[in-house]
């Protein structure tokens, strides 16, 4: 990781008086911060001046409509797509010259609204690639066998083993990741996730397509996995039963702005939120 | 042993299967060879088919396992057959042990194809699909216009190289000293090489190629390769870098087909820079599609059987490659085939069953 560089190339502006972050996060340095954050698609503003902080160990909600731009600020936070404007700061530092793979590295691990698996190796090589970064040997050991290959292979079995036990999954470790039920996939997916050992877990729509016992078996799941490794989660979904019961702090997204960030009671509170979902009254059109 | 075998992970064990049925192989060859049981015609394609099996191994792991389709796979043998053999001839006086010379030859061409791997895969590597495979056929035509612009002999003082681009150049204006011997002559290729290539050195080599491919694909590096395959978001967004393991598959598959090379230019007098053209390579791609994508096994059995074939079937005379274009077709419909592959898979449970209820 870089030295701290100056990180604002925008105007200074206030931060929103509506950031909110949990207190215990309160006195150290904010997991995630992006200052006027925004992308351009041609003539089309997707993102724009996005302004969110997320403490270090919060779990965090961004709901917003369909094509709201949510999806869009994952690929910007992931550096799949790169921000036409703005700062992101992640555990302090600019990431203006980083790439998914070194963020990734920094700390952040995401899993995909159309899931990404690799569907042609075994549920335990999924795991083992979110090693991948842990596992100590090159090619040559690794073509020779030598000691460090068998010692190494040894350990991340042990620990793929021990991230698939999350889920109660280490019956399937040797299962093809592509014939798993949608639901293990979606799973899997985020032990994936968790096994490059972020700092940050960004959870695309994690209860799509899960009826509503896994729904509540997952909500109990991201509680356990941010207690037991003390990280932060950023999750987008559209089920409100679960972002109102685990999110700490939600934000809303629409039309590619932020028009609310507070608690769910604050959220479910706020006219402008009810007015983007719902629309507007009858009465007050025009 | 059978103890150990029984507690191995189950791709481990398809691994020490191949190599047992590999050396089985070798071993029975080997006895009728050497007992004269071989027609003359079958034995004398014992080493192009271990080279052409190495050339459709290595493929298997740019295609099969990178998910990369490469047209010019044939460039890197001829990379390395000529490499090879002008390794050998230059050296014919200060090492007269075959065996060793052999071995120096195939080293040497392997690193030149290595090299050519590294400098075509730069480019080459940030194309996908069609496009990546457009380059790759470009490559391999342009190695062999290189060859073919080349005159190089040697004599006491070394090596002598001509790079003859204008094709007004002949074997004379290397100035050889007394002594000294042409090794390619231009477009006229390699003439009077040695042939020391070997059915035991071409053993020996597809053995490695197996260890190192297999090997790879079942340690940390092979599976950050299948992953790029898989899933190339999904692979950056767990930090692996995607250049980095391209490259290494690219450049490990570029640097057997150079050994491949070696030992095939170092098993005739004559060769000609043509021989490894686009039909070459297509070959290849052949025994690796009906062999199966990834699939080793099918890989080795299919560059054995399609070697053998157009030999097989001189009888047919002049229909020869026609029985052979409906053959491969013929087994590429079988292949594919669910009503076939359903009756497979019901033999094998049958098997399964009436072992368990055996034992």
């Amino acid at each position: 990781m870089g030295k701290v560089k100056s990180v604002n190339d925008s105007p200074l502006v206030p931060l929103p008086t509506n950031a909110f972050v949990p207190e215990r996060d309160l006195l150290k340095t904010p997991i995630l911060e992006t200052r006027h954050l925004g992308i351009d698609f041609g003539g089309l503003k997707a993102v724009e001046d996005f302004n969110l902080i997320i403490g270090r160990t919060e779990i965090a909600g961004l709901i917003g409509p369909n094509g709201a731009g949510k999806t869009t600020i994952f690929n910007l936070l992931t550096k799949v797509y790169q921000p036409t404007r703005g700062t992101i700061l992640f555990d302090g530092y600019d990431t203006h010259e980083m790439d998914t793979v070194a963020l990734n590295k920094a700390g952040v691990a995401r899993t995909f609204q159309n899931i990404r698996l690799f569907n042609n190796l075994t549920v335990e090589d999924n795991v083992k690639l979110g090693l991948h970064n842990d596992i100590k040997y090159g090619m040559v050991p690794g073509i020779l066998r030598l000691p460090s290959y068998w010692k190494e292979e040894k350990r991340s079995h042990e620990k793929a083993m021990e991230l698939l036990s999350i889920f109660n999954m280490e019956g399937m470790a040797s299962w093809q990741a592509g014939s798993l039920p949608y639901g293990a996939q979606r799973r899997l997916e985020i032990i994936r996730a968790l096994a490059t050992d972020p700092k940050l877990l960004l959870l695309d729509e994690p209860a799509a397509g899960m009826n509503p016992s896994e729904t509540a078996e997952l909500m109990e799941n991201i509680v356990a996995i941010r207690d037991r490794f003390q990280i932060a989660v950023l999750l987008i979904e559209h089920d409100m039963n679960l972002v109102m019961s685990i999110c700490e702090g939600i934000a809303v997204l629409n039309f590619g702005k932020l028009i609310a960030k507070g608690t769910p009671e604050q959220i479910q509170a706020n006219p402008v939120v009810i007015e983007a979902y719902l629309g507007k009254k009858h009465g007050e059109e025009a | 042993m059978l103890k150990w075998f029984k507690n191995a992970k189950k791709e481990n064990r398809t691994d020490y299967l191949t190599y047992l049925g590999v050396v089985l192989a070798f071993i029975i060859i080997a006895i009728l060879n050497n007992a004269g049981l071989l027609p003359r015609s079958r034995a004398g394609q014992l080493v192009p088919i271990c080279c052409y099996i190495v050339m459709a191994v290595s493929l298997n792991l740019t295609v099969g396992i990178l998910g990369e389709l490469s047209l010019g796979h044939a460039g890197f043998m001829s990379v390395g057959a000529f490499s090879g053999v002008i390794a050998s001839q230059a050296l014919a006086a200060s090492i007269p042990s075959a065996p060793l010379r052999l071995l120096i030859a195939m080293v040497v061409g392997a690193l030149f194809a290595a090299v050519a791997g590294f400098i075509i895969g730069m480019p080459v590597l940030r194309l996908h699909g069609d496009y990546l495979a457009i380059v790759t056929l470009a490559f391999g035509e342009i190695i062999k216009e290189i060859i073919n612009c080349l005159i190089v002999g040697s004599d006491a003082n070394g090596l002598h190289v001509i790079f003859n681009v204008k094709g007004l150049k002949t074997a004379e204006d290397l100035n050889l000293l007394e002594g000294g011997k042409i090794i390619i002559k231009g477009a006229q290729g390699a003439a009077g090489t040695e042939t020391i290539s070997s059915f035991t050195a071409g053993f020996i080599l597809v053995m490695i190629t197996l260890i190192i491919v297999l090997n790879l694909v079942r340690s940390r590096s092979g599976r950050a390769i299948m992953a790029l395959r898989d899933n190339r978001i999904a692979a950056e967004s767990v930090g692996i870098n995607v250049t980095e393991y391209k490259m290494m598959g690219f450049v490990t598959s570029a640097t057997l087909a150079g050994a491949a090379g070696a030992l095939y230019g170092l098993n005739y007098s004559n060769l000609l820079a043509t021989k490894f053209d686009f039909n070459t390579s297509i070959l290849v791609l052949v025994f690796v599609v009906l062999g199966g994508l990834g699939n080793i096994w099918g890989s080795i059995i299919a560059a054995t059987v399609l070697t053998i074939l157009p030999e097989a079937l001189r009888g047919f005379d002049s229909y020869r490659m026609l029985v052979y274009a409906i053959v491969l077709i013929l087994v590429m419909l079988g292949t594919n085939n669910e009503k076939l592959k359903i009756f497979f898979a019901g033999l094998a449970k049958k098997a399964k069953k009436a072992k368990k209820g055996g034992a």
